[in-house]
């Protein structure tokens, strides 16, 4: 069995964001950068897979060079290989963009799995997984928590609003993982070294138009909380009596 | 010309979803801003409610998508009914909601229709004779106006942002569709569905929501938070931390790894108020934190804050709101 993960290269949670100048973009120059913990789970169930069927899991990320971190990130947790679509404007681009340039690259490739996060938490799009399944003509289960591999077919479990749906299909299916999916390795030492040896093959990026222009970026109005009620279980009653003369929320 | 713009309504169990009246009623409002039509469609298989009442909500028209393929959810056959709706109503938008399913449907139909996507909008504008969308990024800590480059263009909407009030003397016809799709044709086919939370209203639908995290100290005291939401007719929430203690399911959790919500009223309790927290519910109209903490982040953001012990304060708590509803 073939698998191929998809893994974006971002800012991890806690970095501080700043707006470029300009107001178009957002300057990550002192970002940390980290593999999407999304795609974590997506890389950690496609090893799993792996250590029970032999399958052989690459990965692919539509990045800049700098994203070959990110690549031998999973590698180092046990993927096999790594690729690059390498372009220095990947990581701002729309979905539909990102997903035209991924689904152009593995209409070349073989695979009986494609993995996804369910979200990359810069873009916040929660949308590459299922178009680039959409372009690819694949079938598609997203947000999945849980998920069990048949004889070329995948039966897998979502959470939805108030309840869990349990779909099922054949292979190729993409999947895109929520948490819950699995607890994600931390790359042992072995597995970090055997990563820095091994190449990441590189490729050009299909040429396609950004979908969605972005007009400005601002930073969200502050809330302006930190109304102290009182301390101690006092404060419990002029607490409800904002609430409903003031806030008018009860 | 008008541009018009077509509406997915979605359902579950046969009812219509608060996120489908927004959406129909946010097509309604701007189709109107925009000199055209707003069309709503609908899976009508298995629906308890009638079709029609979207209308009401500021649809001229209603289509009721009916037809074997349609049974149940597919991705694969809901997006290609509602682009094949979308072209047959000439449109220039289609808004879906951005829930679970809406937002693999929404890009699924964005590609069919070869369409820009502006997903999990939070504001509509209209600008120029189209519309621009203002979406949160990096879980809420930027927000950033977009504009599709083309047309048509298809715009999630995330739950709870857009009002879905009643149009008042709105009328529309329904009208029947089949679409083109076999039901052979659907390959990640729903095998079941297993509700969960007895019934109890979804986090995301929820107009409050009392969410305990860390400081609850163990699964039995949030007998407490389910007693307050229940009286109050809202849902449980949690922090990650009580969620991966093991006291509350995952899909209690509220944050960036969790479930984005919007209520009226968040309630915080024995949480600090982590950044990854904050992304979750930071767009909560009114939020109530208790912490023993002054110091803990959620303080310098709640509205009202009470310093304590929440084994204390809430049970006070709750009393206060129960003599005060029912004054
Ligand atoms: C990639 C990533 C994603 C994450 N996603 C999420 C997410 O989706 N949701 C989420 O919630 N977190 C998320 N986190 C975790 C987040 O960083 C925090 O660790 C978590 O939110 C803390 O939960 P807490 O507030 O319950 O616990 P703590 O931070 O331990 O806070 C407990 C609070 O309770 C108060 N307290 C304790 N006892 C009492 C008492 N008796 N009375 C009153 N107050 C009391 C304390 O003063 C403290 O403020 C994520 C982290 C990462 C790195
Ligand atoms: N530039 C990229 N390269 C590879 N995979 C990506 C890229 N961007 C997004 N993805 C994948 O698509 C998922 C959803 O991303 P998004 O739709 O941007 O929230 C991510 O979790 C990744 O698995």
């Amino acid at each position: 069995m073939k698998i191929i993960v998809c893994v974006k290269r971002v800012p991890d949670t806690e970095t501080r964001i700043r707006i470029a100048a300009g107001g178009k973009g957002i300057d990550n120059s002192e970002a940390n950068f980290v593999l999407n913990p999304y795609d974590e789970y997506a890389v950690e169930e496609a090893i799993r897979i792996k250590e029970k069927t032999q399958a052989e899991v690459a990965v692919l990320s539509y990045g800049p060079e700098e994203a070959t971190k990110e690549i031998r990130t999973a590698i180092a947790m046990g993927a096999d290989k790594g690729i690059l679509i390498k372009d220095p404007k990947a990581l701002v681009r729309d979905a539909g963009a990102v997903a035209s340039v991924l689904a152009a690259a593995l209409k070349g490739m073989q695979f009986d799995l494609l993995f996804f996060g369910k979200q990359a938490i810069d873009s916040d799009e929660a949308s590459v997984g299922p178009m680039t399944a959409q372009l690819l003509k694949l079938p598609c289960i997203s947000f999945i928590n849980k998920l069990e591999i048949g004889n070329g077919t995948v039966t897998a479990q979502r959470d939805v609003e108030g309840g869990k749906e349990v779909v099922a299909s054949p292979m190729p299916v993409a999947l895109t993982a929520q948490k819950g999916l699995n607890e994600p390795r931390l790359p042992a030492l072995k597995g970090i070294m055997r990563a820095k040896k091994i190449p990441i093959e590189e490729l050009a990026p299909a040429q396609v138009k950004d979908r969605v222009e972005v007009i400005s970026l601002e930073l969200p109005p502050q809330r302006k909380g930190g109304k102290v009620v009182g301390e101690g279980k006092d404060a419990a009653v002029p607490l409800a009596k904002l609430l409903k003369t003031e806030a008018r929320v009860i | 010309m008008g541009k018009n713009i077509v509406a997915f309504a979605e359902a579950r169990e046969g009812k219509f979803r608060g996120v489908a009246f927004e959406a129909v009623h946010a097509a309604g409002r701007f189709a109107a801003d925009l000199g055209g039509k707003a069309v709503a469609c609908a899976a009508s298989a298995g629906l308890t409610d009638a079709p029609g009442i979207l209308a009401g909500y500021g649809a001229s028209g209603v289509v009721s998508l009916g037809g074997d393929c349609l049974q149940k959810y597919s991705m694969e056959a809901y997006s290609a009914a509602i682009a094949e709706t979308a072209a047959e109503a000439n449109a220039s938008y289609v808004f879906m909601p951005a829930s679970i399913s809406g937002k693999e449907l929404a890009a699924a139909v964005a590609m069919r229709m070869n369409a820009p996507l502006l997903a999990d909008v939070i504001e509509i504008k209209t600008e120029n004779g189209g519309l621009i969308a203002r979406r949160p990024m990096y879980a809420g800590k930027v927000l950033s106006w977009v504009r599709p480059v083309s047309e048509p263009a298809v715009v999630s909407l995330r739950p709870k942002m857009f009002p879905a009030g009643a149009t008042s003397g709105a009328k529309g016809a329904v009208s029947e569709k089949k679409p083109s799709m076999d039901s052979s044709h659907i390959r990640a086919v729903l095998k079941e569905l297993l509700k969960t939370g007895g019934g109890k209203i979804d986090l995301t639908e929820a107009d409050i929501i009392v969410s305990g995290g860390r400081g609850m100290k163990g699964p039995e005291n949030f007998k407490m938070l389910e007693s307050l939401a229940d009286f109050l007719g809202g849902a449980v929430g949690a922090s990650r931390s009580a969620v991966d203690a093991g006291w509350r399911p995952h899909s209690d959790q509220v944050g960036q790894t969790g479930k984005t919500v919007s209520p009226t009223l968040y309630f915080a309790i024995g949480i600090s108020g982590a950044i990854q927290h904050m992304a979750g519910m930071g767009s909560s109209k009114v939020i109530v934190a208790v912490n023993k903490d002054p110091e803990a982040p959620i303080c310098k953001v709640a509205d009202y804050v009470i310093i304590g012990d929440l084994f204390e304060v809430v049970p006070a708590m709750i009393e206060e709101i129960r003599k005060i509803r029912a004054e």
